[in-house]
């Protein structure tokens, strides 16, 4: 049986790291009610842009327009979109997957990172990061989210892409969240939605023109809506697993303090017996 | 009384403006508009400028950037990536940045995004504006 001494310092370690994952949960409780109202705020604009956007493209469904042809070269661009630290589960690894496991070959991809924790993974798996914005994720502005869809949309026009995938986490709600990829660009449309909306829409300036000053706009808003998700997720995250920590660390303290206080037992056992024995000697 | 349509302003961290309005005026791409109740379908893209809400009582004005809108007949969704009450709005910031732009556009050279420049002076005018 280890000594009590053993089990005491075990005990004592064990309870420092509780203090630090109770500590981290509730300041993860604290970031995530925060989160959680921006991802709110932002949703009415999303939603809007989403369906104007699908709107616009069910109509004018066979236009000519660079952003909605699918072309045949270049390669697929993923924005991958993780946190800066860890310990917040199956967060970071759930969104690496997502991309290893998408069945696109390894050498078609280029990957464009929002999150040190991703950057490093598919570093480290060989994969091409062509850009890191690893630094806005603490407090993503919609001013950061218009540098990335820009930088993708040069890169798109150039022909240097051919199609961009959004991998985040959505935020359903606290306790569940969701890794998901979707397609920014082309534009696909879903036409069973949009076809019972017949309003005839006028333009101004001219469709065309509309779309390529819309179209950038949705991008933006698509991986600016993404961003806040997945800080609220990450949160969430963190908190379930900081939550599940410090349950884990009472368990482990209740059973060492039942070991501990058996082992004081047999020692003042043994010390009686030592003594009654000694007594005996003696007379 | 003047017919009523639904007003939204959208912002993407907020709902600037929501209500009944009688009339909304905005500035887009092609000029100024002004928007009454029972307007055909548009789509129209913004410029930076002042948005000008008529309410049943009285005037509201907001500086508004960039962004789209859609008007129905019953209804006008303004769709902004930015948008500012004028109690929001640092004057001395916004005479910076005008002073700042107009400084860029004088003194062109290669490298100077022209076309950003621009845009930012038509913003500052437009916060500078809905001040006064």
């Amino acid at each position: 049986m280890a000594s009590m001494r053993d089990i005491k310092r075990r005990k004592v370690s064990i309870q420092s790291t509780q203090q630090i994952t109770k500590a981290m949960k509730l300041t993860s409780t604290v970031k995530l009610q925060k989160a959680k109202t921006r991802a709110e705020q932002s949703k009415p604009y999303f939603d809007f842009m989403y369906e104007t956007v699908n709107a616009m493209l069910a109509k004018s469904g066979n236009i000519d327009h660079p952003y909605l042809q699918a072309k045949d070269t270049g390669k697929t661009a993923i924005v991958v979109i993780t946190s800066n630290r860890g310990l917040a589960g199956g967060y970071n690894n759930n969104i690496i997957k997502l991309v290893t496991e998408s069945g696109i070959p390894k050498e078609d991809v280029v990957i464009y990172t929002v999150g040190t924790k991703g950057r490093d993974a598919l570093a480290r798996r060989n994969y091409d990061i062509k850009e890191d914005y690893s630094d806005i994720i603490e407090e993503p502005q919609y001013s950061d989210a218009n540098v990335i869809s820009r930088d993708l949309l040069d890169a798109f026009e150039q022909g240097e892409i051919k199609e961009i995938y959004l991998a985040y986490t959505f935020f359903k709600n606290t306790v569940s969240h969701d890794p998901r990829r979707i397609k920014l660009l082309p534009v696909e449309i879903d036409s069973e939605e949009t076809q019972e909306k017949g309003i005839p829409m006028n333009y101004e300036p001219e469709e065309e023109e509309a779309l390529d000053l819309i179209i950038p706009k949705y991008i933006t808003s698509m991986i600016y809506g993404a961003l806040m998700q997945a800080v609220a997720s990450e949160n969430g995250a963190r908190m379930q697993a900081m939550d599940s920590a410090t349950s884990n660390a009472e368990e482990m303290i209740d059973s060492l303090s039942l070991l501990y206080n058996r082992a004081r037992q047999g020692s003042i056992t043994q010390e009686l017996t030592e003594i009654i024995a000694g007594a005996d000697a003696i007379s | 009384m003047a017919e009523l349509m639904k007003l939204q302003v959208i912002c993407p961290d907020r709902i600037f403006y929501e209500g009944e309005v009688s009339m909304v005026e905005f500035n887009t791409t092609e000029g100024e508009v002004g928007i009454y109740p029972k307007h055909i379908p548009l789509t129209s893209i913004l410029a930076p400028g002042i948005l000008t809400i008529t309410e049943e009582d009285g005037l509201k004005n907001a500086a508004l950037h960039s962004g789209f809108v859609q008007i129905l007949p019953e209804k006008v969704t303004v769709m902004a990536e930015a948008a500012e009450w004028p109690h929001e709005i640092d004057l001395g910031r916004a005479e910076a940045a005008r002073d700042r732009a107009e400084e860029r556009i004088k003194n062109r050279s290669d490298k100077t995004d022209i076309a950003r420049a621009e845009t930012a002076l038509q913003r500052a005018i437009a916060r500078i504006n809905v001040i006064k």
